[in-house]
């Protein structure tokens, strides 16, 4: 009788131990995700309103920078300040479109901006590629707020290789 | 009608009677001091900014388009009014453009572009204006604060400094070739050379 009242009693600790040992448990995973965001405010306090950061320079040396992957649209090296891309102009194009590579030098907007969505070729940009910024972005002057841990297929593909080799 | 013109006349054709030619010359002097003042002050009155948006027009459209642009809010704080870069600083141009400014009265008094829509529907029109006047005395207003004889290539960036030391200095191109739209936002731009 003694023996079985100590079960229950014991089943009965662990029922009421449980979730708080889950919800202890739920919250370390919560932290490592949360934590990941929460740098930007550097555990600011939530009813603190953060000083807020400089605002870094837009990268503007003109030099090309290698793709992490080889269908990445490439990033802007220069300056778009007040470059109006809407219905009525597309100021990247004045550089950038096929009629105007010759004048400025600057790499023409590849020839998939020409195709629309099933691969027929169009005398215009496809709409679908009209605004540049929905790909294309500038590059600040920053160090990375999270650390990225991405890996390309062909350093994947040489530790692999490597790998092997040992 | 006719008869006081002509009594008018013959007054001023006749020789003083009364007043002393030194009066009449210092007299003439000092109202000639006055009224040339009082005009080059109202003349300077609208050409400020306070005159240019106290119309509607200029304040909800132009002004608001501009204060997003390096002319209105940069680093070093020096900033171009609507007459820096609308109206020219030598004082026979300035004349000049004055004149032609009647025209925006009228527009004013009838409503030429009181809404937005009206605004939007000629700005193709008004730019060009602009781009006319600016290509005609090579960027004048631009000059006024930005001269090319003290422009740093180095300091400027590798396509700029390519762009200023070949097309700009051989005088190929002049500032607005180039630089449309910078404190206002751009009509359609179709047919518009190089864009």
């Amino acid at each position: 009788m003694k023996k079985l009242n100590l079960a229950v009693i014991t089943s009965l600790l662990v029922l009421a131990v449980s979730p708080v040992m889950y919800s202890l448990s739920a919250n370390a995973t919560d932290k490592e995700t949360v934590n990941s965001v929460a740098t930007l405010r550097d555990a600011t306090p939530i009813d603190v309103q953060k000083e807020p950061n400089r605002i870094p320079q837009v990268v503007n040396k003109d030099i090309k920078k290698a793709r992490n992957y080889p269908m990445q649209p490439p990033v802007i090296p220069h300056t778009i300040r007040s470059y109006e891309v809407n219905k009525n102009n597309n100021k990247c194009m004045s550089c950038h479109s096929r009629h105007r590579t010759e004048k400025s030098q600057a790499p023409m907007v590849s020839v998939t901006h020409y195709m629309d969505r099933d691969g027929n070729f169009l005398a215009e940009m496809s709409p679908r590629r009209y605004f540049c910024n929905q790909c294309h972005v500038t590059q600040l002057d920053a160090e990375p707020l999270v650390e990225n841990t991405f890996t390309d297929m062909h350093s994947l593909m040489n530790d692999k290789s490597k790998a092997k080799k040992h | 009608m006719k008869n006081i013109i002509i009594l008018g006349w013959q007054t001023l054709r006749k020789p003083s009677g009364y007043y002393s030619l030194g009066a009449l010359v210092i007299g003439g002097f000092i109202a000639g001091i006055i009224f040339w003042g009082g005009f080059n002050t109202a003349l300077e009155v609208t050409n400020t900014e306070e005159f240019c948006i106290s119309c509607h027009e200029m304040e909800n459209n132009v002004y608001e388009e501009m204060k997003t642009t390096i002319h209105f809010s940069n680093r070093s704080g020096v900033r171009a009014t609507c007459p820096d870069c609308h109206v020219p600083h030598a004082w026979t141009d300035k004349i000049a453009r004055k004149m032609q400014a009647s025209k925006e009265v009228w527009g004013m008094l009838f409503g030429t572009i009181d809404t937005r829509e009206k605004f939007l529907a000629h700005r193709r029109g008004l730019a060009e204006n602009e781009w006319r006047r600016l290509k005609a005395n090579d960027s004048l207003e631009c000059r006024n604060c930005h001269n090319f004889d003290y422009m740093d290539f180095t300091e400027q960036s590798e396509r700029a400094s390519y762009q200023h030391s070949t097309a700009l200095a051989d005088g190929e191109k002049t500032c607005i070739d180039c630089h449309k739209g910078i404190a206002h936002q751009l009509p359609d731009m179709k047919g518009v050379e190089g864009w």
